[in-house]
Formats: structure tokens, C-alpha cells, sequence
């Protein structure tokens, strides 16, 4: 039976890291419609959080964009999470997403951002373009 | 706001964390931490991770940070009562087998 979407929510903002606890704040409260357990609602701020930091950290770096957030929850109680960037993009999507790889030298990132979002949700699909942007889609069933 | 408080008990050196660590905070955390490990020049440095209600990665990285500057000046690095969120992410990262969490009353 095909499922339905039965609500959603979009949020632009710009990349401060100052945007990351608004931003997966803004989702958690989203998310919260649906009555998750505390459990599930730690582990869809903590993929907000990982996904939001990689595009204020990596995709637009020194300089600032805009990032893209699209939430929908579907009468099965699937949610899917989109956070879209139009920054440099990831040349090599499948190193990026091993545990532990970080581009990062000054030794204060621990490379466990996709091992993080991929763990804590059903679902990760990465899409990227170099010089174009990342699609980061987060998919997880909440439990009723 | 000073989200790090210090207190040193003989050669221990505890550093309290206080509210959310992310890629923002981190900063300032990483700053302060740094600051009194550099000029107490401790034995043991304890990170005390109770008070603390969100982390994500980068708190992970924060924590592999000082564990390099710990070993840097020969002191040992612990995570103290971590709250379960926080240890989940930091056993998922399998940073407990370098940084060992303790728990105390």
C-alpha cells in the first residue's frame, strides 16, 4: 500500500555554525508531532546536527550559503530528512562516508559524521556533485 | 556563558562540561579545556560529561583533541558519567577503548 505524506516543513538558513542546535532543534520539533520516544528524537537531532555541520564545515567552508532543510513524516511513520547544500560538493562520496576519514588536519574532527547518521537512522543516501552541492536524505521509521 | 568549569584536586585536573556540545561550542570548550590544561600541567585530567545534554561528532573529535594534548604533557584522559546519549555515541565511535569512561557517585 503506498504510503502518504502528512506533513512537512522547509527551512532555509544560512551557514553559521551557529544555525546547527536551530536547526536540529527546528526538526526535533517537527519530529515531535508524531509522539516519538526520547530515544528517537536524540537520534534526529544528533543526524540534523552531523548533516547541518558538514555543510557549514566542508561544503561551504570559509565562505557562507544558504542550507536547504526539507522534513515530511508519512502516515506509516516513516520520516525523511533532507538537508541540501550548494556548496563545493564531495568529490569522492564513498571515501567520505568511511568511519574515521575526515579531510580535516587540525586533529579536532573525529570523521564520524556519516558513520553517525547512517547508524542512527534506516536510511542514508548521499548525492553529490563537485562544485555543485551535496543532497544528504535521511530516512527512519518512528515506532508507535 | 562559560560552558567549562575547572577544579583541581592535587594533581587531577576535572573539567566539567555544562549544555550542548556541537561544532559551535566546541570551540570555546576546546579553548578553555586547553587553557587549563596547558597552565596546571596535571597527572590526570578527568572530563566530566554529566551535565551535558546533546553531543555530537564533535564532541567526539573534542574529546580525541585533549586526549592528544594530554598525551602531549604525559597525563592520563577519562570521560566521567557521561549521560546515555553521550556514551552511546562515544561507544558507537569506539572511543572508550582510548579514552576510558568511568562512572562515580
Amino acid at each position: 500500500m503506498k504510503s502518504h505524506i502528512v506533513n512537512e516543513m522547509r527551512l532555509t538558513i544560512p551557514s553559521k555554525s551557529i544555525n546547527e542546535s536551530y536547526a536540529r532543534y527546528a526538526v526535533s520539533a517537527f519530529v515531535g508531532q508524531l509522539d516519538p520516544a526520547v530515544d528517537e528524537l536524540g537520534d534526529i537531532r544528533t543526524v540534523v546536527s552531523e548533516a547541518v555541520t558538514n555543510c557549514v564545515v566542508h561544503a561551504y567552508r570559509e565562505t557562507e550559503g544558504k542550507i536547504y532543510i526539507c522534513a515530511k513524516y508519512y502516515d506509516d511513520g516513516r520520516v525523511v530528512i533532507q538537508i541540501k547544500d550548494r556548496g563545493c560538493g564531495i568529490p569522492d562520496v564513498k571515501k567520505a562516508m568511511e568511519p574515521l576519514y575526515t579531510p580535516d588536519e587540525s586533529g579536532e574532527r573525529g570523521g564520524m559524521g556519516f558513520a553517525i547518521m547512517e547508524s542512527f537512522t534506516d536510511k542514508l543516501k548521499v548525492r553529490s556533485c563537485a562544485g555543485y552541492g551535496t543532497t544528504v536524505t535521511m530516512t527512519k521509521r518512528i515506532k508507535k | 556563558m562559560m560552558n567549562v568549569q575547572s577544579k583541581m584536586e592535587g594533581n587531577q585536573l576535572i573539567l566539567y562540561v555544562l549544555g550542548e556540545i556541537d561544532h559551535h561550542t566546541a570551540k570555546e570548550i576546546r579553548k578553555e579545556m586547553d587553557k587549563q590544561i596547558l597552565s596546571l600541567h596535571p597527572k590526570e585530567i578527568k572530563i566530566n560529561l554529566s551535565s551535558v545534554s546533546f553531543m555530537d561528532s564533535s564532541g567526539l573529535g573534542l574529546i580525541m583533541g585533549r586526549y592528544a594534548t594530554a598525551t602531549d604533557i604525559g597525563a592520563a584522559l577519562k570521560v566521567i558519567n557521561p549521560t546515555d546519549s553521550v556514551a552511546r555515541i562515544m561507544l558507537m565511535a569506539g572511543l572508550d577503548k582510548i579514552v576510558p569512561i568511568e562512572r562515580i557517585k
